[in-house]
């Protein structure tokens, strides 16, 4: 029987192609911008570590200006980054099974086929625990072993893009790659990895995509790069002396830990302001109390990945949703009653009330699934243009999830736009439209 | 197989009511072929839709099928119509969007039959009204009596019991009237029972019996029980 609906619904949406089409436009308009809205409200807010979000935390310790703190409207939070010597000195700490300090630098990447211009890049350094501990996957190979986070060792893990670039996509562990004029070899390359938001390192753009290389956090010392991420300082200092910065109150790395059980944090927590304790003893600014340990979704909370205004964007296009399909009803209603000697008859011939029902549910379905495919045609213009109006550089796609939500949300919207029309028409009396013929 | 007692239909605006029928009784027998004739207004076309059960009543009793349909559920009315009665309407009532194939597959599908089934129905009963070759014609490409033919082609492919006709001829010229009535006469031929309003005369004599109605009732209630004649009264005694 539902094939047989099916194929009353598609004679009626041919028989009156003007009606059907306002109607698949109204659904698909408000179906488009609630796309658009929930696709960006779900892209942003979206933990991509979510399943190690209780055990994953950045750090932060309140080395900052005792005269003001970092956050205005957050006095009680530390800086989002962390200098140098602190995560030096964490660092030491056995408490986290992970742990790692991370930073972004600018490398210039020649690749040994000359037919590839060099390029520049902002590459990632990090110890080997990053991969570890962002479950990040690999193609090829593994990260660098902990040998080369004591001791130098010129090795790079590439991105999935850059290994394409350089290497065509093959394996290339083994190979040698020369990034600012200096040979590595390659020891691993990652599979597709792109998180979003950026969890791992939001304040240079919580939508940028991830880097296309890493280094060992080791060399930075000895290669002393050109760093690209942002840097806050209170005090003046000397940026161009790299001792004197190393040894500055100026924050500009990232810090993360692993603390799988509430002993490990409670004891890295203790660690941590113990640590500040010292610090201030040796009469430097430190607040104590003022400790950053957040998950990834607080830490996405924190640095307001998703504003307020998103939220409220979702629920606006969620309304006009209500209002496109408020006016499918009126049409759908314009469009049954129009039929009601043809259901009279359906009726006298024997269609049950119920019958009747689906016949038009299933039109409202098939009405839904083209408002639906169109209104995801506008949801890409609307992505697009976002894209466009914020000057967001980051990857604004619906993914399979997305493409589900929007399916169900078109059929369910106008099976739902159909309800009251549809009981309307199947009471139509069998005889009602016969007599008066 | 149909028996009507003292059936009352009433009508009720907020002004009038108006008594359609008013102990109407009545008694088809299996086969039979009855004409119903009077004026316009007698109710003639409201005791076809009540005993084809597209319509509710108000008293009495109707027995169709040696079942007591005084009370059923609007879903096993519709059943009942689906499975056991054929009808045929003066304004055709063709789905104007359907071809002939699918104008005629409409009862059927909600009889729930087999594609095959369907098919070979739908088949014999367009070659029975003399349209088998137009099937995928639309109703708007055909003449009324064309038209009229296939109605008749809906109501017999579900091989009903009765088949109820209100005024079936009565949009023809006498020609494709006369083509029509022939149509019926076959069917009732083959053992359907048929029962037909009209206002034409000569029609309402070639029935087996004629049944006249005044003001909502059958007018001389000895018609009542008037015996049928010819072949189908032996169906009828037994
Ligand atoms: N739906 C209705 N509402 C009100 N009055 C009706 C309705 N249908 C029929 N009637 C009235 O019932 C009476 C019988 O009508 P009908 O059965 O159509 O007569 P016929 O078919 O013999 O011309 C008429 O007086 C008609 O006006
Ligand atoms: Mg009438």
């Amino acid at each position: 029987m539902f094939n047989y609906y099916i194929k009353l619904a598609v004679l009626s949406i041919r028989r009156n192609p003007v009606l059907s089409a306002l109607m698949v436009a109204a659904i698909a308009v408000g179906i488009g911008a609630f796309m658009t809205m929930l696709t960006l409200y779900h892209t942003m807010s979206g933990n991509p570590i979510w399943w190690k979000n209780d055990v994953l935390y950045v750090v932060g310790v309140d080395t900052w200006d005792p005269a003001q703190p970092y956050f205005e409207d957050r006095p009680e939070l530390p800086p989002e980054q962390m200098t140098y010597r602190d995560a030096k000195a964490l660092h030491e700490s056995g408490i986290p099974t992970h742990k790692t300090y991370t930073f972004r630098v600018a490398g210039v990447i020649e690749p040994a086929n000359k037919d590839v211009a060099p390029f520049i890049e902002m590459g990632r350094m990090a110890t080997s625990d990053f991969f570890a501990m962002f479950d990040v996957p690999f193609e090829y190979g593994a990260a660098w072993d902990a040998r080369a986070d004591q001791t130098d060792e010129f090795v790079t893990v590439l991105s999935k893009e850059t290994n394409d670039k350089v290497f065509a996509g093959e394996n290339s562990v083994g190979q040698t790659i020369r990034i600012d004029s200096r040979d590595y070899t390659v020891v691993g390359v990652l599979d597709e990895w792109n998180p979003y938001p950026k969890f791992y390192d939001p304040t240079t753009g919580a939508f940028r995509d991830s880097e296309p290389f890493y280094l060992p956090a080791q060399l930075y010392e000895t290669l002393q790069p050109q760093r690209g991420g942002s840097t806050n300082c209170w005090k003046m200092v000397n940026i161009a002396d790299f001792d004197a910065f190393n040894n500055s109150e100026c924050a500009w790395l990232q810090y993360w830990v692993q603390l799988d059980t509430p002993d490990q944090q409670a004891r890295y927590r203790d660690f941590l302001s113990a640590y500040l304790q010292e610090q201030a003893e040796l009469g430097r600014s430190a607040r104590p109390n003022q400790i950053l340990m957040a998950t990834p979704a607080e830490w996405m909370e924190i640095q307001e990945v998703v504003g307020d205004d998103n939220r409220v964007l979702v629920g606006l296009s969620a309304l006009f949703l209500i209002v496109c399909l408020l006016n499918t009803v009126g049409l759908l209603l314009a469009k049954f009653l129009g039929r009601a000697g043809e259901i009279s008859v359906r009726r006298a011939l024997g269609a049950s009330r119920l019958q009747v029902f689906r016949q038009q549910l299933v039109e409202c379905g098939c009405i839904g699934l083209l408002g639906g495919v169109f209104g995801l045609g506008l949801s890409a213009l609307g992505l697009l243009a976002v894209k466009g109006m914020y000057r967001y550089d980051g990857r604004l796609m619906m993914d399979g999830e997305m493409l589900m939500v929007a399916f169900a949300t078109a059929v369910l919207a106008s099976i739902a736009a159909g309800l009251w029309p549809a009981w309307q028409i199947c009471r139509v009396p069998p005889a009602g439209y016969l007599k008066t013929q | 197989m149909l028996n009507m007692q003292n059936i009352s239909k009433v009508y009720r605006t907020d002004l009038v009511q108006t008594y359609a029928l008013r102990d109407f009784s009545l008694e088809v027998h299996e086969g039979e072929f009855v004409s119903v004739t009077g004026p316009s207004g007698s109710g003639k076309t409201t005791f076809l839709n009540i005993a084809g059960m597209l319509e509710d009543f108000d008293g009495g009793t109707y027995m169709l099928d040696g079942e007591n349909v005084s009370k059923l559920s609007d879903n096993a009315r519709s059943k009942i119509r689906n499975q056991k009665i054929g009808f045929i309407f003066q304004g055709f009532n063709l789905i104007p969007d359907l071809n002939l194939w699918d104008n005629v597959d409409v009862p059927l599908r909600y009889r729930g039959f087999k594609s095959e089934e369907r098919g070979r129905r739908i088949k014999e009963a367009l070659e029975m009204v003399g349209l088998g070759s137009r099937m995928k014609h639309l109703p708007s490409q055909l003449s009324g009596g064309q038209q009229q033919r296939v109605a008749i082609a809906r109501a017999i492919a579900g091989s009903p019991r009765v088949i109820m006709a209100d005024e079936p001829t009565g949009n023809l010229d006498s020609l494709m009237a006369r083509q029509v009535m022939e149509l019926l006469e076959n069917i009732n031929e083959a053992g359907t029972t048929i029962i037909m309003v009209t206002h034409d005369p000569e029609l309402a004599r070639r029935a087996h019996r004629n049944v006249h109605v005044m003001d909502g009732q059958v007018s001389d209630p000895a018609i009542l029980q008037q015996p049928v004649r010819g072949r189908q009264a032996a169906v009828a005694e037994n």
